[in-house]
């Protein structure tokens, strides 16, 4: 065998040393195997920071209650004590210095989502009060007659 | 707050439909791109097998079409990694596989083996072509009045020379010992290829179309069966080309310099050529045709009766839904005729290049029916998605992953064969007696 | 004779080195520790509770950016209604962002389905989610690693490193990954890690107004969600596949699919 035989071999070990060397600059350094192993834990470990880094949009009820004392004693003393603020009001973001004020969802689609009627026996469902939206008051808004805050007609 | 907002349409949804109950994660993620990068591993792998039938097993009947074989797996080669960038959600990352491979997952395996197959093909033309190389080489400097072209194709091979000059009979013997030990090499690594193409789909679980172990071998034998009609079909029309051509004294698709005097436009040498290379190369098409057949036959069949909780799903999909896709397309045009076709005596160069055509339509219906059939069901068993493949595109996605993308994949490889068979002539004959 | 001698002494130390180097290798400290960590977080659903108002999808989808007119979700609520003679059908319009308002079985392609009340003799809604495994096909089928679990057992994927090949998508047995409309790479719920790691609780969790949803530490035993998997019968989804999903299930039914 002559020696030329030999010279696509040193091309093949030429592009995949650029390669490594390419692979030096490019990967991560903080890349590899993590507590988890090569199967199930081989990632950039910077990205579970960057993870707990992303801005969060809801606080909860507790954070309203601060300011908000009155409405959140009035809703807790109803029906509805287990809804949490932002469900209906949005997200609390960075509220009060950003977004100033937060929208009040009156639309009957929101509503709906627990009281329009349905036959699920096994389920909590069929113990929630409901009505059929086609034909209760089709077309207005549900707040009109009933105060979220207070949502039983009998007591007003 | 109103809930009725326009629509932001997401990957998948242009061209998903979906029936009953479907998850709302669930489209058609893996499209006709993803169809086509199997079938176009699949032609690599196959071409290179029939070429390997000549340079290792020295099937001497088959030297002609074996050099073109080798040459078009050449050409294929950077187009099976086409579907893959047109797919890819981020496509400038793709190079990720290369840098940071997960090997526990058979995708990973595409950077590796991919570059290993090219390196050995790539070595294995350079020893079969050396002493073109080092001859034109040599013809080109002596030339007087070098052209621009003559200029460009003498620094070609120049640098394809590696810096060896050296064409005596000793260095010519070594170069066939070795290239009989890359084609000897490159087979296992073709079956890889394609059998981990096999193995993304079969060892996936969660699908139950797709989830057997019999997969990377079906994958494996379909793909040499479309590798082995790819080049009957385009051997056969290169040839018709050049016959056309011979007829008016012309010479087509063999550098003038290389063509041997009267040969080249010899019809009738032509057309001998083209047939006895034709017919031989359909006796092994049959042989893979058939192990082919068994295997999916095998899979079917064991389906249907074992028939698990997902059956009752696929069975809608295989016999139902798909019914036409499947056993009158994949199996009846692309298998069942082409075998009648190939096995009926008096066999002719025109019917096997035919019998060819359908085969490589069949091949591509068994890659539609196990890609988009795997997604044609949902996860929960009770719903079903249908593909609808974009057409006229209307965004850079639905060209992508749509007719345009797809017919971008199935022209490039004559492109590049174009352009390679200028510095690699797949026509040329080789005087030398032995391989 | 020298050089046979020294050639020998080569020979066994060069062995003896690598065992005992391997040894190193056989002995992860750090994969011990991860295999017997301090916090393992887990879910609980309790389906008895679920009423399918779709508030826990809506402050999902708040929460952590995904387009609200986008047909993609980290999480949704299925219905489920069973008929006396057997039939079971099920849907999940939009994930169930809007809730369930309409007794209309949404069947896609099919139409709506009214399956009328005196048919039916059972009725439910199952919230799903990812369930983060503790074998996490998706994780191992990740060609680059950009999905993989953290030590306390969340899977996570890593936007700047995914290439959007689809792959732990199709993966997944529970459907619950999807390509991200915006960012363009794979994306599925993160327990909301950036919450729960400073001591708060998953939007979906938080905004369930009835306590069908709740996170928690198994690995702690006076955790209330670890004390309901470990005292009553919860059932977990698509066991077969050997996933080891981490959210457990109350009041799950056959018909689930």
């Amino acid at each position: 065998m002559k020696k030329h035989v030999w010279r696509p071999l040193y091309v093949v070990i030429g592009i995949v040393a650029l390669i490594l060397l390419f692979r030096m600059v490019y990967v991560p350094s903080d890349f590899g195997a993590q507590e988890r192993g090569y199967t199930f834990g081989f990632h950039r470990l910077g990205n579970e920071q960057d993870w707990k880094n992303f801005p969060a949009k809801y606080k909860n009820s507790e954070y309203c209650n601060e300011c908000h004392d009155d409405k959140y004693s009035s809703i807790k003393a109803s029906p509805h004590k287990m809804i949490q603020c932002e469900n209906c009001h949005g997200p609390a973001l960075n509220h009060p210095e950003d977004p100033e004020k937060l929208a009040i969802n009156r639309s009957r689609n929101l509503c709906i989502r627990c009281h329009s009627e349905l036959y699920m026996p096994s389920s909590g469902r069929n113990n929630i009060p409901g009505i059929d939206p086609q034909t209760h008051n089709a077309g207005m808004e549900c707040s009109e007659c009933h105060n979220p805050h207070n949502p039983s007609l009998e007591d007003m | 707050m109103v809930e009725q907002i326009a629509h932001m349409v997401v990957h998948g949804e242009a061209w998903t439909v979906k029936d009953l109950f479907v998850l709302p994660n669930e489209y058609v993620y893996w499209s006709i791109q993803i169809v086509l990068y199997p079938y176009m591993t699949g032609l690599v792998a196959g071409a290179f097998v029939l070429s390997s039938l000549y340079h290792v097993f020295g099937v001497e009947k088959l030297k002609e079409i074996a050099r073109f074989a080798l040459v078009f797996s050449f050409a294929l080669l950077p187009v099976a990694m086409m579907p893959l960038l047109l797919h890819l959600q981020q496509p400038f990352r793709g190079i990720h596989v290369l840098m940071t491979p997960h090997f526990t997952s058979a995708i990973s395996a595409f950077g590796i083996v991919f570059l290993t197959y090219a390196f050995i093909v790539g070595a294995e033309i350079w020893f079969v072509y050396r002493e073109f190389i080092v001859e034109s080489l040599l013809r080109l400097e002596a030339k007087p009045n070098r052209s621009a072209g003559d200029s460009l194709l003498l620094l070609i091979y120049k640098i394809l020379s590696l810096g060896v000059r050296d064409i005596s009979a000793e260095a010519l013997e070594s170069d066939h010992k070795a290239c009989k030990f890359m084609a000897g090499l490159g087979i296992p690594v073709a079956c890889f290829l394609h059998g981990y193409a096999g193995f993304i789909f079969g060892s996936v679980k969660a699908n139950a179309l797709w989830m057997t172990p019999l997969m990377p071998v079906i994958f494996i034998m379909s793909a040499v069966v479309s590798g082995i009609a790819l080049c009957i079909v385009c051997y056969y029309l290169f040839m018709e080309l050049r016959k056309w051509a011979a007829k008016r004294g012309k010479n087509f698709f063999l550098p003038d310099a290389v063509a041997h005097g009267r040969a080249a436009v010899d019809y009738e040498h032509l057309r001998s050529i083209q047939d006895h290379e034709v017919k031989m190369t359909s006796k092994y098409l049959l042989i893979f045709m058939t192990l082919a057949i068994t295997l999916e036959m095998l899979d079917m069949i064991f389906r249907g009766y074992t028939a698990v909780r997902s059956w009752d799903a696929l069975r809608q999909v295989i016999y139902h839904k798909d019914f036409a896709k499947i056993f009158i397309m994949q199996y009846g045009i692309g298998n069942a005729l082409p075998f009648l076709m190939l096995l009926l005596p008096r066999i002719t160069a025109r019917r096997a290049a035919l019998a060819s055509v359908l085969v490589l339509f069949g091949v591509f219906m068994m890659r539609w029916n196990v890609v988009i059939g795997g997604q044609a069901f949902s996860l929960t068993f009770h719903g079903f998605m249908e593909y609808h493949m974009p057409i006229i595109p209307y965004d850079l996605e639905t060209f992508k992953e749509g007719v345009g993308g797809a017919l971008l994949v199935g022209i490039t490889p004559f492109v590049i064969f174009y352009f390679i068979n200028m510095i690699f002539p797949a026509f040329i004959e080789d005087k030398t007696a032995n391989h | 004779m020298k050089r046979r001698d020294f050639l020998k002494n080569m020979a066994v130390f060069v062995s003896g080195a690598t065992v005992s180097l391997s040894a190193l290798e056989f002995v992860d400290p750090k994969e011990v520790l991860a295999s017997n960590p301090e916090l393992r977080w887990g879910f609980l659903v309790d389906t008895h509770k679920c009423v399918g108002c779709g508030f826990c999808v809506k402050a999902c989808k708040t929460e952590n950016e995904i387009p609200l007119d986008a047909n993609v979700t980290r999480t949704w609520v299925e219905r489920y209604v069973i008929t006396k003679n057997g039939q079971t059908f099920s849907d999940c319009t939009k994930g169930a962002l809007n809730g369930f308002t309409s007794e209309l079985i949404d069947q896609n392609e099919s139409g709506m389905k009214l399956v009328p009340d005196k048919d039916i003799t059972e009725a439910f809604f199952v919230p799903k989610l990812c369930n983060h495994c503790s074998n996490p096909p998706c994780v191992q089928v990740c060609p680059v690693g950009a999905t993989y679990s953290t030590a306390d057992g969340v899977v996570l994927v890593d936007r700047t490193w995914c290439i959007g090949c689809g792959y732990c998508i199709m993966g997944c047995p529970y459907g619950v990954r999807f390509f991200h409309p915006v960012v363009h790479t794979a994306d599925k719920c993160t327990f909301c890690y950036h919450r729960i790691s400073k001591g708060g609780n998953t939007a979906c969790a938080q905004a369930c107004p009835f306590g069908a949803r709740s996170i928690g530490n198994l690995k702690d035993p006076d955790d209330p969600v670890t004390k309901t998997v470990l005292t009553e019968r919860v059932g977990i989804l698509r066991e077969e596949f050997g996933t080891n999903p981490n959210c457990y299930y109350l009041g799950l039914s056959k018909e689930v699919r």
